[in-house]
């Protein structure tokens, strides 16, 4: 008989080691799926990690990925602080769309107008218009204690017929000949999100993310209130004795997600997407999730893996119009990718024992 | 404008059947839930669903198989779901949310042979004279036995969790898993069946939308029903017969709409179409004063020695 | 310091990428909005991809991405396939289209080809079909063939496409049945077959025994075969698994042709933009075969509408038309210009109800 055990502290080698050993397996098994579909195994997996880093035309993929990871690693550092806590928004995706509404709002009532201030006033709104959303859960759970996991939940969808509404009515590009969508915020200047020096893909929301990221590190390593949320998580009734207040916690890390997530949302509209239309989110917010859980909902292990995101869709991607692969199988890749790092997480914290040796 | 036009009769006829695909997914994840086991893995699940009972039922040219296959299609995916969160711990957000992610793809390479395909016909139940009693007839007699497999499921449901002993230690797990282990009940135990059960129902409601509703094998063909299922479960506060209610007021509401465009009324469909999520919500608030409706070890994973 | 050498050798790269490609081999691109197994939109753009390489055989390389998702995603796939040395690409989403353009001033040497929008360069072009020549043919075959005069729509968003194609069928709907109505419910969706088949159900149950559907699942093809006496027409691919009744005839994208040609064009090096909207007459759009379920009559008759839209004798929408408010729209015998087609954002007299705003 095989049994776990849990280790007294979390082990350290194995938080490094685990990610590795998740990769191999899903090398492994992905190899063979691609062997069964008649592919080969070692240059499928060479085209998907290796190329967009190494490869002939790594000098365009090595931006992408930062314009690709960037969105993830934003939500997702926001959405940590809360999990860490205890507190589950997975609701990003929601926000991050209101808070492109908001955002490409304002750019658009002021067009053509040219000014300095229009840009940061976009960014002003779009997370405002996060945070708001993310409010409603917050509110709900420290008014009435209503459960914020399936009420943030509920206004993703909300949020999406917003979206159809607002790319068909309220925002509709007045030049587009009907079609749905806004105006291309790309070809208003001062409502541009650009890249801040060409070629580089780094573009404000790139900045934005570093930026929360080290605050996010300082916040959880130095700050009274990430010990707040660290208590809060580990030891929830050691939590209230120290003095922590559970209210405000909720507020701070359901609206600082909201508002990261909105950010998120408004950079991508002004930016690399350019307009609101009715398919204008793509996922972000709920693969962000699962960003934040595969970084071990530390600021540093979410850069890491959201780049590895970015890499499997940007090598995906390649992998399909260089080897033919379908799209579906690069996503039962990713998806084994996933099981296997959640899956291997377990070592981290528990260790394998052979035999009946009870616990100690 | 003319609303004359809409047939109540045959309004609430086709909402049974709009509503069966949802029914089934959340009468599945109901039963998770109160085992204390969020999975957010339906949509993944009801896409297995809809391609392994088309594919079978397209082979063996036997719906009912396909009906079969396809709960087992459902269950198989649910274990992986069942491994990860049960013995490896792993958060069952995330858990749930690659499960889906895994599903859809998956679904979509073993459906590959399977576009354009027509599917052997599922035919209503002949319920002879019973089909023919005006009003009730239409609305009671005449769907196919699947629809009426929901509804018993529904009340089965019930039952189990209400009266017998199993769907107490159930509860039992899902209120409070250490006080149940305490107790010397097997809680990884249930809960993996609780999570296969949950598997293979949405896998009936997927093979639902491919055998009857559509009926035809397309790419990501389930379009969001899983997400509306875990919607629903909430909307329902974990009691069976209000999960009946929900799918048929979310399912309902579709009809309705369509209805009413059919009609002539200029109604703001997108607002419409969210006012579900935003009962729910309602639904939700009102429910957070009374603190036993949601199962309080939902989401929580277990180990022995915690 | 560095990053300025950084991007010179990027420049350089991208110029090399774009100018150095071994010419023995023309290398086609194609950017999907859905998956190959769509059944429709997507499907009829990969038989054209097919037929490509059909006609040139090893010429020709082809490759495709599929399910790429409108905004930067797709921008980085072309991006991809330019890198890669493809020489010519198609771009088949209307959301495409700001992307294509961006992509395209990167890579002057690559011709791109988008599907379904309005903005051309030098090397862009454009190019779509004219699917309201099809729907001609079904209002007639419809407004000949419906014993409850109401035709039932299923819109997929209501934009100029659709609502042409829905002013086209009810024209010559009404032309040869005075007393025919539309009956019009918007999907808004291009892809969720439970609702289509809701839609169409609702339709028949209003009393529709003819539907046509502007979205490209079988869905209301299956609703309809159930319910009996009601017909339809297939919709972006032939559909005739549900022939001869409820399916009596189909438009067809058949993106081959096109294809083939702009292929050949790069080729030859004769390439350069255009603002191509073929319809019946170039092949772009195909009239399903007629099923026997329809009236030799009225089978002749559509036959004849088709070859006359075809030889370009007539025009489907020739005046006098009125705009539904009853403002004239054409006057006697004048034909609609591409520009107010290609906008289209009202219905013709005697259609019920509004459009959506």
């Amino acid at each position: 008989m095989m049994r776990l055990e849990k280790r007294p502290q979390a082990s350290q080698g194995f938080a490094y080691a685990t990610p590795l050993l998740a990769v191999a397996a899903t090398f492994f098994f992905g190899g063979l799926l691609f062997a069964a579909l008649g592919k080969d195994p070692v240059e499928a997996i060479a085209t998907i990690f290796w190329q967009p880093l190494f490869g002939e035309f790594a000098f365009y993929y090595r931006p992408q990925l930062l314009v690709k990871g960037a969105p993830l690693v934003l939500i997702a550092v926001g959405l940590s602080l809360g999990f860490k806590a205890g507190i589950w928004n997975i609701g990003a995706e929601g926000q991050y769309i209101v808070g492109a509404i908001c955002g490409a709002a304002v750019g658009l009532a002021c067009y053509p107008a040219q000014s300095a201030l229009i840009f940061p006033a976009m960014v002003l709104a779009g997370a405002l218009g996060g945070w708001l959303w993310a409010m409603i859960p917050a509110v709900l759970k420290v008014r009435f204690g209503t459960n914020e996991i399936l009420v943030s939940l509920m206004l993703v969808y909300v949020a999406e017929q917003l979206l159809a509404s607002m790319s068909l009515g309220l925002l509709k590009n007045p030049e587009g000949y009907g079609f749905p969508g806004s105006r291309n915020l790309q070809q208003y200047p001062s409502a541009h999100n650009a890249e801040l020096i060409a070629g580089t893909g780094m573009h404000w929301g790139v900045v934005a993310a570093l930026i929360a990221v080290i605050f996010a590190y300082v916040l959880l390593a130095r700050h009274r209130l990430g010990f707040a949320i660290r208590v809060t998580g580990e030891a929830p009734r050691a939590a209230r004795f120290s003095g922590v207040r559970p209210v405000r916690l909720v507020l701070f890390c359901l609206g600082t997600s909201g508002a990261l997530a909105g950010l998120a949302g408004l950079f991508e509209v002004a930016g690399p997407a350019g307009q609101i239309s009715i398919d204008f989110n793509v996922g972000y917010g709920f693969t962000a999730i699962i960003v934040a859980f595969l970084g071990r909902l530390h600021p540093i292990g979410i850069v890491l893996a959201g780049l590895l995101m970015a890499l499997t869709y940007i090598g995906g991607d390649i992998a399909q119009s260089q080897m033919g692969l379908p799209a579906a199988a690069i996503q039962v890749f990713q998806g084994m990718l996933l099981f296997f790092l959640l899956a291997f997480d377990l070592l981290t914290h528990f260790r394998l024992r052979l035999g009946r040796t009870e616990a100690v | 404008m003319d609303i004359s036009v809409i047939n109540p009769i045959l309004l609430v006829a086709a909402l049974m059947g709009a509503a069966t695909p949802i029914l089934l997914a959340a009468t599945g994840e109901l039963v998770v839930e109160r085992a204390g086991v969020l999975n957010l893995g339906v949509e993944g699940m009801m896409i297995i669903g809809a391609i392994c009972g088309f594919a079978v039922a397209v082979e063996t040219g036997s719906p009912l198989t396909g009906f079969v296959a396809a709960a087992i299609g459902g269950a198989a995916l649910s274990l992986v779901f069942a491994f990860l969160t049960q013995v490896t711990l792993a958060n069952q957000v995330a858990s749930g949310l690659a499960l889906t992610l895994f599903g859809l793809g998956l679904s979509a390479l073993l459906g590959q042979s399977y576009v354009g395909v027509k599917p052997p016909k599922f035919d209503d139940l002949d319920l002879g004279a019973l089909g023919e009693i005006p009003v009730l007839g239409p609305i009671l007699f005449s769907h196919d036995i699947v629809l009426y497999f929901a509804l018993a499921l529904v009340a089965a449901v019930w039952l189990v969790l209400r009266f017998t002993r199993f769907g107490l230690l159930l509860r039992a797990v899902g209120e409070n898993h250490d006080a149940a282990h305490a107790l010397g009940y097997k809680v990884v135990r249930l809960r993996v069946l609780a999570i296969m059960f949950g598997g293979a129902c949405a896998g009936v409601g997927g093979a639902y939308i491919s055998l009857v509703r559509v009926p035809q094998w397309t790419e990501g063909m389930t379009a969001g029903v899983g997400w509306i299922a875990l919607a629903l479960v909430v909307f329902a506060s974990w009691k069976p017969w209000r999960v009946l209610l929900g799918a048929y007021l979310f399912g309902g509401i579709t009809q309705l709409q369509l209805n009413l465009q059919g009609a002539g009324v200029a109604i703001p469909v997108e607002y419409l179409a969210m006012s579900p999520y935003l009962i729910t919500i309602l639904v939700l608030v009102i429910l957070s004063a009374d603190k036993s409706a949601a199962p309080a070890s939902l989401g929580r994973s277990f180990h022995a020695s915690n | 310091m560095k990053l300025t050498t950084f991007m010179t050798g990027a420049a350089v790269a991208l110029g090399l990428a774009t100018s150095g490609i071994a010419a023995d081999k023309t290398k086609v691109g194609f950017v999907y909005v859905g998956p190959v197994g769509d059944g429709g939109w997507t499907y009829e753009h990969n038989e054209g991809r097919l037929a490509v390489e059909e006609a040139f055989g090893d010429k020709v390389e082809t490759v495709f991405v599929e399910n790429v998702a409108e905004g930067p995603d797709s921008e980085r796939v072309m991006t991809q396939m330019a890198l890669n040395g493809a020489d010519l690409i198609f771009t088949t989403s209307f959301g495409y289209m700001d992307p294509t353009i961006n992509v395209a001033a990167k890579f002057p040497n690559v011709k791109f080809e988008h599907a379904t929008g309005y903005k051309t360069a030098d090397n862009v072009s454009v190019y779509s079909a004219r699917f309201y020549e099809g729907r001609a043919i079904q209002g007639h075959i419809a407004g000949k063939m419906t014993k409850s005069n109401i035709v039932g729509y299923i819109g997929s968003f209501p934009i100029p496409e659709v609502i042409r194609g829905i002013n086209s069928a009810f024209i010559h709907a009404r032309k040869v049945n005075p007393d025919v109505q539309f009956k019009i419910v918007w999907a808004y969706t291009w892809f969720d077959p439970a609702k289509e088949a809701d839609a169409a159900k609702v339709l028949i149950e209003q009393g529709a025994d003819v539907v046509l559907q502007h979205t490209d699942s079988t869905a209301p093809q299956a609703a309809a075969q159930k319910a009996g006496n009601v017909i339809t027409f297939g919709q972006a691919s032939d559909m005739a698994q549900y022939g001869p009744l409820p399916r009596v005839s189909s438009i067809i994208d058949n993106w081959a042709p096109y294809y083939i040609e702009r292929t050949k064009a790069v080729m030859d090096g004769t390439w350069t933009t255009s603002n191509r909207w073929d319809g019946i007459s170039a092949g772009m759009v195909g009239i399903g075969e007629i099923s026997s379920a329809v009236p030799a009559d009225v089978k002749a008759e559509a036959l004849a509408l088709r070859d006359a839209i075809a030889n370009g004798s007539y025009h489907p929408f020739t005046g006098p038309l009125k705009k539904q408010d009853g403002s004239d729209w054409l006057a006697a015998g004048e034909v609609a210009d591409d520009g107010t087609l290609a906008g289209m954002s009202f219905y013709v007299e005697g259609i019920e109800g509004d459009i959506p705003q």
